[in-house]
């Protein structure tokens, strides 16, 4: 095999195996049978969403929506208490126990106590989007902090550099890999979030849209609901993967270099 | 001889224990010594004998459990300024290209911090001129994974002088390196104090390095560490690898290696 065979090779393999898994789902569903509304077949799947995209595109930009704003708080506190724990040991064992903790609470049973507290729509699905996602955020960042080379450490302390200054000139660009690492796992648990609080109550978003379209017993669109899920979930993972390349090189630095 | 000049750095009987109850270890008993401005000191010892412990001391990083440090007369209380530091490894930004990497230090030190956004361009030629010297003269656009490890330590070498400290400590910076490029780097390092003549501290266990650079070696014994011998090394300068060739630079090595080993026995 040539070398741009392979290299066509790796390109195509991720749309390869999709369509083999398909492929198999749809035959598996032909050779054994399968009612409709177990498993409705992918062809049927794929037409349903043409079909009704106008609707599934209302639904999911809702969600999509949600979830971002979830996403971005996320970032943002995530960031502010990473760093606070990463640069203080006094931060850090004061609060790691209560995050391990709150992380331990199945994220399910927070939604009730939100929509009590806040009502359905928008906000509780934000929230637990929000909550659900910022701790990879904080634990990440706070890595890249607490990972400084002692040596480092000693010559910034030996210049007279104050802590302010050993935190933004070394920590925060040394913990910037972390970060965007930690964003492409935070960003599909933020769609996790925010979907399961639509599924469990709520009056909008694509997991309402499943919920409903379940009760009428109307599984080709359940399952395009679950597709379209799939497919926002790696669009938005592309984009922080581009982000993360983007932002720090030098993290990835064998591609430079050749 | 610098002899007869005031000493810059002292050590009054100063020991250093880590840790505390069961646990403690002596690392460093009862050193003293005294280096003199524009000193070049070597201190070499068997493995785990506090040399490190020794430098981090001088420079205020590590407080003395016993005796007192003292800098300019001052006892040593906290991180001194002034002193730059190369260790083993190169600790250079990877996010920072070699010319960022060196302007670090007058990012963060007086009266450079002050006046560095002002005087950038200045300082950025001071670097170019300061590379050059060391042999590294346009790579400064290069970021320091693009470097070879020896270049990596000529630009740590730039980092740890570029804002003229009195001080230089250097714990085993070419320790790394293979054999040429640490000979090179003798040499380079040699130039750069016969220019500048700051005080010079090289922990070491390569007892020709320390032989060919210094002005004073120390052995330290086994742990807890304590200077057993002082040698002055009396061998005209500028040394070059021919020196070390020569019987009387192949003496004083042994006559050092000798009193190590007797550590050993």
């Amino acid at each position: 095999m040539s070398e741009t065979q392979k290299r066509l090779l790796l390109v195509a393999m991720p749309w390869l195996a999709m369509t083999g898994l398909l492929l198999l789902w749809e035959v598996a569903c032909i050779v054994f049978d399968v009612p409709e509304i177990l498993a409705p077949r992918p062809t049927r799947i794929i037409e349903t969403m043409i079909q009704r995209w106008d609707i599934l595109l209302r639904f999911c930009l809702e969600t999509l929506w949600t979830t971002i704003i979830g996403f971005a708080l996320a970032i943002g506190f995530g960031l502010l208490l990473g760093l606070a724990i990463g640069a203080s040991p006094f931060v850090y064992s004061g609060l790691y126990p209560l995050l391990i903790a709150f992380n331990a609470i199945p994220k399910v049973a927070i939604v009730p106590i939100l929509m009590i507290w806040v009502g359905v729509g928008a906000l509780p699905a934000v929230i637990t989007a929000f909550v659900i996602s910022f701790f990879p955020i904080v634990v990440n960042v706070a890595t890249g902090l607490a990972t400084i080379e002692p040596e480092m450490r000693d010559v910034m302390r030996s210049l007279g550099a104050s802590q302010w200054e050993i935190l933004t000139k070394v920590g925060v660009p040394r913990a910037m890999p972390y970060l965007f690492a930690s964003l492409k796992v935070a960003v599909t648990l933020a769609f996790i979030g925010s979907v399961l609080s639509e599924t469990v109550g709520g009056n909008r978003g694509i997991g309402f849209l499943m919920l409903s379209a379940g009760a009428r017993n109307d599984a080709p669109t359940t399952f395009a609901g679950l597709f379209s899920i799939a497919i926002m979930g790696i669009a938005l993972y592309a984009l922080c993967a581009l982000v993360e390349r983007r932002m720090t090189r030098w993290a990835f630095r064998a591609e430079i270099v050749g | 001889m610098p002899v007869t000049e005031p000493s810059l750095v002292e050590l009054r009987q100063v020991s250093l224990a880590y840790g505390s109850g069961a646990s403690r270890m002596l690392a460093l008993e009862d050193a003293t010594l005294s280096i003199a401005k524009g000193e070049f000191i070597a201190v070499v010892g068997p493995s785990g004998c506090g040399k490190s412990t020794l430098m981090k001391l001088v420079t205020g990083l590590l407080p003395p459990t016993g005796g007192e440090v003292r800098v300019h007369g001052q006892v040593v209380k906290g991180p001194i300024r002034g002193v730059g530091m190369a260790f083993q490894a190169p600790t250079l930004m990877p996010w920072r290209s070699t010319l960022d990497n060196i302007l670090l230090p007058l990012e963060v030190v007086e009266p450079h911090k002050r006046r560095f956004r002002a005087h950038k361009a200045e300082y950025v030629a001071r670097v170019e001129a300061l590379l050059a010297s060391v042999g590294l003269g346009g790579f400064g656009a290069k970021y320091p994974w693009q470097l070879s490890g020896g270049m990596q330590q000529r630009s740590s070498l730039c980092r740890a002088l570029v804002h003229e400290p009195e001080i230089l400590m250097l714990d085993e910076p070419f320790g790394a390196l293979d054999a040429f490029t640490r000979e090179e780097l003798w040499s380079v390092m040699q130039k750069l104090w016969m220019e500048r003549r700051f005080t010079a501290v090289l922990v070491t266990h390569d007892l020709r390095e320390a032989v060919y650079l210094a002005d004073t070696v120390y052995v330290m014994s086994r742990r807890p560490g304590k200077i057993v011998k002082i040698r002055k090394i009396e061998l005209p300068r500028p040394r070059t690898l021919e020196t070390t060739f020569q019987v009387e630079f192949v003496d004083i090595v042994h006559e050092l290696r000798e009193r190590i080993h007797m550590e050993h026995a």
